[in-house]
């Protein structure tokens, strides 16, 4: 306690007498804690990868040894051939590990943590040691997950939905421990993710800098905002929604499994509930972050920045009301669907609001394709065609035609990867200068992505086709069906592209590991930015600013007449800027 | 509120002119954090709504399976300690934080604040001698245990057979979760107790932990009173 608080007095100052392991490793320093999580989820995406690359084998090569698998144990993989027992193992954890451990920290547990008090101009969060628990909760929560693997029957294998009875019966899907421990780690993840978001939401409502009102807050912070409010109200639901399948399994308890009169499609409107905000959680931070990265790119204000605004706010209020459309094939009422098909179809109002911004915010821009700014076309480009995809699926008939396929399958990853994913290499780009003090490789960082998006769309478009031609989403071996033995070769040719997707990301890896040691040193604003993080030296002193700056005006205010320069940032004073009325301090 | 005599820690950085809400960190971030509460009970209680409305028979009355006159006895507890917890509230925000003062006789946060901790440790343990009692007779969260007194009510008719498991799963979770809240409640409170109230660290110009904690006192008794309608009641 009393070190603690001690650090809080030389909080402000530039040297910092804290020893290592309070430094880096128990640290409340939210950019520490930022860094954290990117390390451990970057792991965790390396995991799912290595999953997925192991499913695509399967797919391409049914029932032939897969290079290198003989290193797997004869209980998943004799000889080197995937057993189904252990395919289904790799779809469930893949989905769980992408979706819980490597997107949603990726996203929130990294930009939030360093971006919210940098970008408002805080020196921390408003609960330091609380945001620590959370990083080790998520670590705790991600350990659990992985040790599924190495308990008696396996990982779990209901899917990353876990669709009861199947989960909550081990006698059904053959995963004892394995199901528990996830159950366990969702909790844990829940707890983490709780905790998170009530320090995003307190520190943002509470400790803006002053003259920081709310419609001058980079959308980044506006999108994390709201996210966290998602993640505050959908993951308790999740957490109540696990503990019974938990207790279902442990003590007997009846909940979902219809025999003793419990409901199975309780299951799935719990899990819908809140996986329906989850996926709004898994994508409204990337749009913040490319909204950030296309206004600089075009060195042009955001267009339409209340309007972006309000359109994050109304994706996240619809997100609460579409969770059915997830449930057309589940015996659900037809006439419930309709309206789930409903607003579920209004949703695609404010995204498009958004999709025309940006290409609103780049028409006519001085456009600087960085690697960010590149990442961030992908993103807008893939999500364009996830979101459209979508909406085939929200369309009741249209969806029983391709509910549960590969359609489905094309569409996720659209959102994902091209949209979630390619938003996160340009933010990891974008704001690696302030977390390490170095840039990262231009040139390779361009190879990176010209490879990624290629391979990439090689990989998920033409799952469409596979999807409409009826192939199943979770299915061990496609060639088993005459129908569809004539989309082996495409089914190849994905499995071969993925390949060589994954190999590509060892560029971005090599790109990120050397560059901490060998990059480029990093000037302090080297995106030419408006943000308050870039007033810092990089990378960015515990504790932030001595006295947190003043902001002036919005974040978006490029190619402004008033200064040479064609960025004008929110903390420079300009001689016609007046200072921020000074409200009274609340009751700290 | 004062910021001269707060000590200053991790939690309460010296506070920069900001714009936000007129209300301290805590309380906000307590605030926030019980919207999430209400979803983790929502999900728990929604459930059970549902499952007793579809359930594939008529449901188990409470007063066959239950012991209400207890539990009616430690719903009045708890009702007590929410109130003991706004007298500790007042007295310490009138700055009066003594044990007991007998002329004129008075009672300060310490004393007030104790008397929420014994009655929140009561009410724990009156839940545990119930739960106790409950599976002593055979009633189990998987449903009615062979042979025992329940599962003779289940024979009998008196108990539906069809929904006793759903009855026992759906009563043991939400009262359970409950009970663990109001048992993380006495355990920070005490702590609080220990570290804060009688060390002298409240005062009248610093009161937060005793308000935020009691925030959360009040939802977690709340809870207990929507759960001892629906459960225990109807």
């Amino acid at each position: 306690m009393t070190t603690v608080a001690a650090t809080s007095h030389v909080a402000h100052a530039h040297h910092d007498d804290r020893s290592f392991l309070r430094k880096y490793i128990f640290s409340t320093d939210h950019k520490i804690i930022g860094i954290q999580f990117l390390f451990v989820s970057l792991f965790f995406l390396l995991v799912g990868g290595l999953l997925a690359m192991q499913m695509r084998w399967q797919l391409g090569f049914p029932g032939k040894p897969m290079p290198g698998g003989g290193i797997l144990p004869d209980t998943m993989a004799p000889g080197g051939v995937l057993l189904p027992e252990y395919y289904i193992q790799l779809v469930t954890m893949h989905g769980t590990f992408m979706v819980f451990f490597a997107i949603m920290p990726l996203l929130v547990g990294v930009y939030a943590n360093f971006l919210i008090p940098l970008k408002i101009g805080a020196h921390d969060m408003a609960f330091p040691r609380i945001n620590m628990a959370s990083f080790w909760s998520a670590l705790l929560a991600g350990l659990i997950m992985l040790a599924g693997f190495f308990v008696p029957d396996g990982a779990p294998r209901a899917g990353w939905t876990s669709y009861a009875p199947l989960s909550a019966r081990p006698d059904l899907s053959g995963a004892s421990y394995g199901q528990m421990l996830w159950c366990v780690s969702l909790v844990f993840l829940g707890l983490s993710s709780i905790l998170g978001s009530l320090n995003y939401i307190t520190t943002i409502i509470n400790n803006r800098a002053p003259g920081m009102t709310w419609f001058r807050m980079p959308l980044s912070v506006w999108s994390l905002f709201i996210t966290a409010i998602l993640g505050l109200l959908a993951l308790p639901v999740l957490s109540g929604a696990v503990i019974m399948l938990l207790f279902d399994q442990t003590i007997g308890t009846h909940f979902f499994d219809p025999v003793a009169g419990g409901q199975a499609l309780l299951w799935q409107h719990l899990f819908w509930f809140f996986g329906h905000p989850e996926v709004y959680i898994l994508i409204l931070p990337a749009m913040g972050m490319v909204s950030d990265i296309i206004s600089n790119g075009s060195r042009k204000p955001i267009f339409g920045y209340h309007s972006m605004v309000f359109a994050i706010v109304a994706i996240a209020f619809l997100g609460w009301i579409v969770w059915g459309h997830h449930m057309f094939m589940s015996g659900m009422n037809p006439t419930l669907g309709s309206s789930f098909m409903v607003s579920t179809l209004i949703i695609a109002v404010p995204s498009a609001i958004k999709t025309f911004n940006w290409m609103g915010t780049m028409w006519r821009g001085n456009l600087r394709f960085h690697v960010p700014m590149l990442n961030a076309v992908a993103f807008v480009a893939m999500f364009v065609i996830g979101g459209l995809s979508g909406i085939y699926m929200a369309a009741t008939p249209v969806d029983m035609f391709i509910h549960d396929t590969y359609f489905i399958v094309a569409h996720l990853h659209y959102v994902l990867f091209g949209g979630s994913l390619f938003a996160l290499f340009g933010a990891i780009t974008y704001w690696y200068p302030k977390m390490f003090g170095k840039l990262m490789s231009e040139p390779w960082g361009k190879v990176h992505f010209w490879l990624t998006f290629v391979f990439y769309n090689l990989v998920f478009f033409p799952m469409h086709t596979l999807g409409m031609a009826g192939h199943m989403r979770r299915i061990y071996d496609p060639t088993q069906y005459d129908f569809l033995k004539p989309y082996q070769p495409l089914n190849e040719f994905i499995s071969i592209s993925a390949f060589a997707l994954f190999a590509v990301q060892a560029i971005f890896a090599l790109n990120f590991i050397l560059s901490l040691k060998w990059g480029k040193k990093a000037p302090q604003n080297p995106w030419e930015d408006n943000g308050l993080e870039w007033s810092l030296p990089a990378p960015a002193p515990h504790g932030n600013w001595e006295t947190v700056p003043t902001v002036y005006r919005g974040p978006y205010e490029f190619s402004s007449p008033q200064v040479p320069e064609d960025y004008l940032p929110q903390y420079r004073k300009l001689p016609t800027d007046r200072e921020p009325a000074r409200t009274p301090v609340a009751g700290h | 509120m004062a910021h001269a005599t707060a000590t200053v820690d991790m939690m309460h950085p010296p506070a920069p002119a900001e714009r936000g809400l007129d209300v301290y960190n805590n309380k906000l971030g307590m605030w926030v954090f019980l919207a999430s509460e209400v979803m983790f009970f929502t999900a728990l209680i929604g459930s059970y709504i549902i499952l007793r409305f579809g359930a594939p028979g008529p449901w188990a009355p409470p007063a066959k399976v239950l012991n209400v006159p207890v539990t009616a006895f430690n719903t009045f507890l708890l009702i007590c300690s929410s109130v003991t917890m706004v007298k500790a509230y007042a007295a310490v925000a009138d700055g009066e934080t003594h044990f007991l003062r007998f002329r004129p006789f008075s009672g300060g946060l310490k004393f007030w604040m104790l008397a929420t901790i014994i009655g929140g440790a009561m009410f724990v343990g009156v839940q545990a001698y119930e739960y106790t009692h409950l599976v002593h007779h055979g009633f189990l969260p998987s449903g009615a245990r062979e042979g025992s007194e329940v599962a003779e009510l289940v024979a009998s008719g008196v108990v539906p057979a069809a929904t006793i498991g759903l009855y026992g799963s759906t009563f043991y979770t939400m009262t359970g979760f409950h009970g663990f809240h109001v048992t993380c409640g006495v355990i920070s409170m005490t702590y609080l107790y220990v570290t804060k109230a009688l060390r002298g660290k409240y005062s009248r110009h610093d009161y937060r932990g005793v308000e935020v904690i009691g925030l959360y006192w009040h939802f977690v008794d709340l809870v207990w009173i929507i759960l001892f309608t629906i459960v225990y009641l109807i």
